[in-house]
């Protein structure tokens, strides 16, 4: 059977070139970075190297300052969001998001509110956007951080992050941007958008998991998320995963160097599914903005079904997809992304999401659009819901 | 995540789709909480379910526990199909995942649902399905 794997913004393959690059930091440059010697050095020298590699993919000024390597994309977002609280608290306790951030950004905030500070949680548009407007009009003199997503992670919306970053420099608030979605695959400037902190994972770009990386503007001070060592300028202790590190590196020079061949050709592909999924199949709806999105995000509604049946369906066609639906999280509530959006609950239930990756083919999509259509008639013939 | 046999029930539904000449239909569930199950019987003079049939709204174990309902209750007595629960749906599926246990008690209430009708129309009372908004609002799991 055809094995067809949409589901990158959950994670991707590997990279061989950055398996390659990654391979000789396990068994021969193993030293520890802090060491003074030459094993040691040889490891410091790699993880300066891809230090700079990530801050010339974003455009930052200072590697060495600016670039911080984390554990993941979550463990930025947590760094910035009770770091930036701690330390800026007598400024004020005021933070603005939305509704539709990645959890790790969203029950941060809640862990913030049972400490005392004010959240204000801009609500999204049917699309999933919010406008720099509605985040002018949100701050306040005791606002210490604005944190909006780039990319959303489910429906892929792109916010106007630039805008954002306009107003936030203007009223003299930092502004972060959880672009673990959105890095490698859309262009990003920190210095052009006045982005002040950006938070990254190297396995949504064809990098190893359980690395990420923050880029934090020289000037800004974030107290450490995990103590006990003097890596990263004291910003995170803990030997350096330099593996990985040197994989995180690799990865972004190679996703943000092809984005001007990537993105178009993903962004065929992405709406070819978008136009032939409501053409092949009635009642369904695109959730997301239909230009506004990142190049690889596929996102509908498939009324009267329910998306985890749609996904074990799916799979034993030999398609890994995703879903909004509850029942994929373990809880009984839909994405909090689709209602936000103001989807009812029995449509966000019915979700699917498919993300295409580097290495997705015409073939794939194809496959996928010729398989979908059955499933969903077969689902809808046992569904109570729908009548023909 | 799930068995082998909630698998084969997914993937091969016994009994599933609308019964001719049902004299018993029962929905339960919502669509906000996202299942639904209706379950229709045809029993004889007898008091035995001849046939029986379902639709289900749902995950995977929703239209697994369905379609082992019915077929644990397929040529019994009222009395015994009464006596269905949803550990005895557990039990031949071969276990559950802890946050998919609702569905088993969705099947049972269905097929409750689907009784209740068939005594209620005898009596010559009941609309064509006995329809049961339930909801089952559990505590969440616990996050990470």
């Amino acid at each position: 059977m055809r094995q067809v794997y949409m589901d990158n913004a959950a994670t991707t393959a590997l990279n061989k070139e950055v398996l390659e690059a990654m391979t000789p930091y396990f068994t021969e440059i193993y030293g520890n970075p802090s060491s003074l010697h030459t094993p040691g050095q040889l490891a410091h020298k790699a993880v300066a190297n891809a230090r700079q590699q990530v801050a010339k993919a974003l455009g930052a000024e200072d590697a060495e300052r600016e670039i911080i390597f984390t554990g993941g994309g979550s463990e930025a977002d947590n760094m910035v969001l009770l770091g930036i609280a701690q330390r800026y608290q007598k400024k004020g306790k005021h933070i603005i998001t939305t509704n539709v951030e990645h959890h790790a950004v969203l029950y941060t905030c809640q862990r913030l509110e049972k400490m005392g500070y004010e959240v204000t949680y801009l609500p999204v548009d049917e699309y999933g956007r919010i406008t720099a407007q509605q985040v002018a009009d949100a701050i306040r003199p005791d606002t210490i951080l604005v944190s909006v997503m780039f990319g959303n992670n489910e429906v892929g919306t792109l916010m106007p992050i630039p805008e954002i970053g306009a107003v936030c420099r203007e009223k003299g608030v930092f502004f972060h941007t959880d672009a673990v979605q959105a890095v490698g695959h859309v262009h990003i400037n920190v210095k052009e958008m006045n982005i002040d902190m950006l938070s990254l994972s190297a396995h949504k770009f064809h990098g190893p998991k359980g690395v990420g990386a923050l880029y934090v503007r020289k000037g800004i001070v974030i107290p450490a998320l995990i103590t006990g060592g003097a890596q990263e300028h004291n910003k995170r202790a803990g030997t350096e995963n330099v593996p990985g590190i040197v994989g995180l590196g690799k990865a972004i020079e190679l996703a943000c160097g092809s984005i001007d061949e990537n993105a178009p050709r993903m962004t065929r592909l992405r709406d070819k599914l978008i136009t032939r999924i409501p053409e092949l199949i009635p009642e369904v709806k695109l959730n997301g903005h239909p230009t506004e999105r990142l190049p690889g995000n596929v996102n509908f509604s498939i009324k009267y079904i329910e998306g985890e049946s749609i996904l074990l369906m799916l799979d034993l066609n030999g398609i890994a997809a995703s879903s909004g639906s509850a029942c994929t999280s373990g809880s009984l509530d839909p994405s909090h992304v689709l209602l936000a959006m103001g989807l009812p609950h029995e449509i966000a239930h019915g979700s699917l999401r498919l993300t295409l990756g580097d290495d997705t083919t015409e073939e794939d999509v194809d496959y996928v659009l010729e398989v979908l259509p059955a499933i969903v008639k077969r689902l809808r013939a046992m569904s109570p819901l729908y009548h023909e | 995540m799930y068995t082998e046999k909630v698998m084969d029930h997914f993937a091969h539904p016994r009994n599933m789709g609308e019964v001719e000449g049902a004299n018993g239909v029962g929905m339960v569930g919502n669509a906000k909480c996202g299942d639904i199950m209706q379950m229709f019987l045809k029993v004889n003079d007898d008091g035995i379910i001849e046939d029986v049939g379902f639709k289900t709204f749902g995950c995977g174990a929703a239209v697994a526990t369905s379609s082992m309902a019915t077929e644990l209750i397929k040529g019994k007595s009222i009395d015994e199909a009464l006596k269905l629960t949803n550990s005895a749906v557990v039990e031949a599926l071969e276990g559950l995942p802890p946050a998919k246990l609702h569905c088993s008690v969705l099947a049972e209430e269905a097929v409750r649902a689907a009784i209740d009708n068939y005594y209620a129309r005898k009596e010559g009372k009941a609309e064509e399905c006995n329809t049961v908004t339930t909801g089952h609002e559990e505590e969440k799991p616990a996050e990470d």
